[in-house]
């Protein structure tokens, strides 16, 4: 008995390596995927390396793509952004890869844009972002403002009945372009400028006594007053933990985040958060069929039933499918036909709506405003009525309001209306 | 509102003794009531919940206040198979244990996945809290009556009005009867009677609260047709007086509150640097491990309290020895196998605590994975200590002060009074002499360094408190405590103490003027320049030893 269990180990071993090495002979489809799996930002983006893999592996099960298998190839940029670009060109140029899934801050984005213009290469960006931008060899999966700030404002000014507003954020691109959008916008809708308190704080702080005492000081001017967050990740924690200290609860003073999901809420005790909100496109709590399959799926491939799913890797997991939807549509993995083909291709989402690519290399997404639980999940309190379609050009900031992307007719990321010029992608 | 909920149970028990006794046993038509109610709490929009909410409480049964409660705690369910409404004892439990929201006593148990929650969002849990409020007036503990009239008082009309009235007359704890008065004064500045509107305005201008001010102010402000909203100028001239004496109170105190935020960040300076303020003042040795000794301290916080879930609240206590223990024999490991082969050889020495420092993060995120742990703050940590209506002092920073000058304490006592402290200090001012003496100088180098280290890991117990617990945890904290201890003068506790104090004050008293981020810079600047001037820092090595370095 022992024998026989022995010999057949070891014959579906010579098994394994014959066929891996039939594999190896086949030509593979190879798969960038550029997220920093060491450094700060290792603890966001090594899930989204584990979603990506896992997707690839689902699809090889389900015979790869174009009759090939898809083959990862992973690097670590370290959340160093200048090395962000090196490996970008690495896998664009050594490795040859046909399409790359990465990055997670801005900063990291705007890196390797270069390079994946110089090598028309293409890039599917799966991170809520602050727009201002349209480039033709990415396509933006996560929300852009008017997908996740600008709902989440109007809700708390219509259903919640917010006359003022706390903007707090941490000094960087993101929430400074963002808070630049929400000020114009709140201005747009009549608050008024003293009723609107924009403030930063370094990355990183962990001393929010004062900025806290200052927020519970503009709130008590007898008007319902919220904080729209985009602090960043490191910072939340601090933050939230002085705010159920100064007993600041979210029916007084709700702080609604764009930057705080189930991945980060795991991380800390989420008690003294309880009723406060975030603003994003997937919730793991969302009921759909699609949504517990693809639960099941990361679970059973991460090997821990705890681990939670979050927006990002919605964004990714519809990048992906997008892609080989766009592959097989095209019949070729060539970067710049695919390209070509991937406006209008659309993939259902886990939340039960469809994704669909938009002219400006944006998709459609559903906005959810959740109100976090003890458990440190979410629960739904508001949904948008049907999917958003992603705007590149804020239409509420001056200097964007006239600016327009379009891919398949202008083929512009950054065509001015009014002078009908088309300046590059880069906005001047 | 962690505290009402608290107080919330109580009064559930009680009420559930007193079901208990007085057994209500047939259904009457008010029970059909009440139960018709609550069955359309299941499928409503929370809007709607708002509204049944209101009609259940005017249905005058005795279950009002458990059910609303439960409901505004999480704890109202109803079960799948026959739609039938439930209070739990708690939630989120397995297999949950019913109460009969009728008689409110115990109705066996089910398991959670046959349950449903019947939710809250904020509004509502706003609403149900006013709603409560009205019931909480006759609860047994002060601190949930205080609540309830400060939330009453918040929205004023004749019913709450009468309520407090009735409260007001009975009311023997002085707290409760002065918050009362201020209610009944604020409602009575709607009334008629100018004169009952004067009086009213001397009542409230002893009050420090932000909502009374406004109240007040409001009283100055004109109408639209150009006439003020107040008419009597005799009330309006001491509203404005009281509006006047209320601002200058509350700015004396934010003041103090002020003061108290620094002190508070600047003890967390001075916690994170004493230990260096031991292994770079004393011995000379620039540690960059430092802030990994002090995220080992943070982890095992985090793994007392994983080993213990029980009993959270004196996890954090039992940790401070751990964490002594476990960052001292890491730092004693270090002096041992690394350091001591390095003395006087500071570039070097650099280098090789840096790497250590890059291993110990490496070794975190092998074992604890990159993620965050979370530790949990215990309830008698976290809220505030509230002194009046404009100054409160949170907890955890209240203790983390204390704390600081506790282990500052010690550490000047073991220096002071201890055989190993006069061994440190022999060895740190003349090694040859001190070995001459008969003193092992190798011995006194690792106990030195393990004692800096163990105080850096009792630094990441307090730590862990205030901030995330992961693996990058110290390289957050390393620049500062440098910055500290040079400031303050390297090789003297008490400059480190002085200097973190100072910085902290400075930047807290900067902050709400330029931000936080320029008081940051402006701080580091302002270093800088009285390195410059003073490079031996705030409290430079006097005498001979000094000489020698």
């Amino acid at each position: 008995m022992k024998r026989r269990a022995m010999f057949t180990t070891a014959s579906l071993l010579a098994a394994g390596v014959v066929f891996s090495g039939v594999a190896a002979a086949q030509a593979t489809i190879k798969i960038g995927v550029l997220h920093s799996l060491s450094g700060t930002m290792a603890i966001s983006e090594t899930t989204l390396k584990d979603t990506v893999l896992m997707m690839i592996d689902a699809q090889n099960k389900k015979g790869g793509v174009l009759g090939k298998k898809l083959e990862a190839v992973v690097v670590d940029p370290a959340s160093n952004w200048p090395l962000f670009a090196e490996k970008a060109s690495q896998l664009l140029e050594k490795d040859k890869v046909s399409v790359v899934f990465g990055c997670w801050t801005s900063v990291s984005r705007k890196s390797v844009l270069p390079v994946f213009e110089k090598d028309n290469g293409l890039l599917f960006y799966p991170v809520q972002y602050e727009g201002e931008e349209s480039s033709k060899n990415v396509i933006y999966t996560g929300a852009a403002p008017n997908q996740q700030a600008i709902p989440a404002v109007d809700y708390l000014m219509k259903e919640v009945g917010v006359k003022r507003w706390v903007l707090e954020g941490t000094d960087y691109v993101y929430p400074r372009t963002t808070n630049k959008i929400l000020e114009a916008y709140l201005l747009a809708k009549g608050v008024k400028p003293a009723d609107i308190s924009i403030n930063y704080t370094p990355f990183g702080n962990s001393d929010w006594q004062t900025r806290v005492a200052a927020i519970k000081k503009f709130g008590s001017a007898g008007k319902k007053t919220a904080v729209v967050s985009t602090i960043n990740g490191d910072a939340n924690v601090p933050f939230y933990k002085e705010l159920g200290n100064q007993k600041i609860s979210a029916e007084d003073i709700p702080v609604v985040a764009f930057s705080v999901g189930e991945e980060e809420l795991s991380g800390l005790d989420a008690k003294p958060l309880v009723g406060q909100l975030a603003a994003w496109n997937y919730f793991e709590s969302i009921n759909t069929p699609a949504n517990k399959a693809f639960i099941d799926q990361w679970h059973t491939f991460i090997k821990n039933p705890k681990r939670t799913t979050n927006d990002p890797m919605e964004a990714t997991y519809i990048g992906f499918n997008l892609w080989v939807k766009a592959v097989t549509k095209a019949g070729t993995t060539d970067p710049a036909k695919v390209i070509d083909t991937l406006p209008g291709i659309e993939t259902p989402n886990l939340t039960g709506g469809t994704a669909k690519v938009l002219p400006n290399h944006h998709i459609t997404k559903p906005v959810y405003i959740g109100e976090v639980k003890a458990d440190g999940q979410f629960n739904v309190v508001w949904k948008s009525a049907g999917e958003v379609a992603g705007d590149a050009w804020s239409d509420y900031l001056p200097g964007s309001k006239n600016i327009e992307a379009d891919w398949v007719t202008l083929k512009c990321g950054n065509y001015n209306t009014v002078t009908k010029v088309c300046s590059g992608q880069n906005f001047k | 509102m962690r505290r009402f909920s608290m107080g919330g149970q109580w009064p559930l028990v009680l009420l559930l003794a007193v079901a208990s006794v007085t057994r209500i046993y047939a259904q009457s038509p008010k029970d059909a009531a009440f139960l018709s109610v609550l069955g359309e709490l299941r499928e409503a929009s929370y809007s709607d919940k708002a509204s049944i909410a209101e009609r259940l409480s005017q249905t005058g049964h005795s279950s009002v206040r458990v059910v609303l409660t439960a409901l505004l705690e999480d704890r109202l369910y109803y079960r799948n198979s026959d739609q039938k409404v439930f209070v739990v004892k708690t939630a989120d439990a397995d297999p949950l244990a019913l109460i009969d929201p009728l008689s409110l006593k115990a109705a066996g148990s089910a398991p959670a996945d046959g349950m449903t929650k019947i939710g809250t969002n904020n509004s509502l849990r706003h609403t149900l809290k006013m709603t409560v409020a009205h019931f909480s007036l006759g609860s047994a503990d002060a601190a949930v009556r205080l609540d309830a009239v400060h939330e009453m008082s918040l929205s004023l009309d004749e019913e709450t009005v009468a309520l407090l009235r009735k409260r007001l007359a009975v009311e023997t704890n002085s707290g409760v009867r002065k918050e009362i008065s201020i209610a009944l004064a604020l409602s009575t500045l709607d009334g008629s009677d100018s004169r009952a509107r004067l009086q009213a305005v001397a009542t409230l201008s002893d009050s420090v609260s932000q909502d009374v001010r406004n109240r007040l102010a409001l009283l100055l402000d004109k109408s639209p047709d150009g006439t003020f909203v107040e008419s009597d100028a005799k009330v309006r001239q001491a509203a404005a007086a009281a509006v006047e004496s209320i601002d200058r109170w509350r700015t004396f105190y934010s003041d103090i509150q002020t003061l108290f935020f620094g002190l508070s960040l600047g003890s967390v300076l001075v916690l994170i640097a004493i230990g260096l303020a031991i292994t770079f003042g004393v011995m000379g040795v620039i540690n960059m491990a430092h802030g990994e000794l002090m995220m080992l301290g943070a982890y095992t916080t985090y793994v007392v309290q994983t080993a213990m879930p029980e009993h959270i609240g004196i996890s954090i206590l039992v940790a401070i020895p751990a964490a002594f223990a476990v960052s001292g024999l890491m730092g004693v490991l270090m002096e041992r196998t690394i350091i001591r082969y390095l003395y006087g050889r500071p570039l070097e020495t650099l280098l090789a605590t840096f790497g250590v420092s890059l291993l110990l993060q490496q070794l975190v995120r092998s074992i604890f994975t990159a993620l965050n742990r979370s530790v949990i703050t215990p309830d008698w940590m976290s809220g505030e200590l509230k002194l009046n209506d404009a100054l409160s002092i949170t907890y955890n920073r209240l203790y983390i002060v204390i704390f600081t000058l506790i282990v500052f304490s010690a550490i000047v006592a073991v220096f002071k009074r201890t055989r190993l402290g006069l061994d440190i200090r022999a060895v740190s001012q003349n090694r040859a002499m001190a070995k001459a003496m008969g003193i092992r100088t190798e011995w006194v180098d690792a106990m030195t360094f393990g004692l800096g280290a163990g105080i850096a890991g009792v630094a990441g117990v307090a730590l862990s408190q205030l901030t995330n617990v992961g693996p990058d945890l110290g390289q957050s904290y390393i620049i500062d405590s440098f910055m500290v201890v040079v400031f303050g003068g390297v090789g003297n506790l008490w400059g480190s103490l002085i200097g973190g104090m100072s910085m902290g004050v400075t930047n807290k008293l900067l902050e709400p003027w330029i931000g936080a981020v320029l008081a940051k810079i402006f701080v580091l600047v302002a270093l800088i320049l009285f390195i410059q001037v003073r490079p031996r820092g705030l409290f430079p090595p006097r005498g001979r030893a000094a000489e020698d370095k």
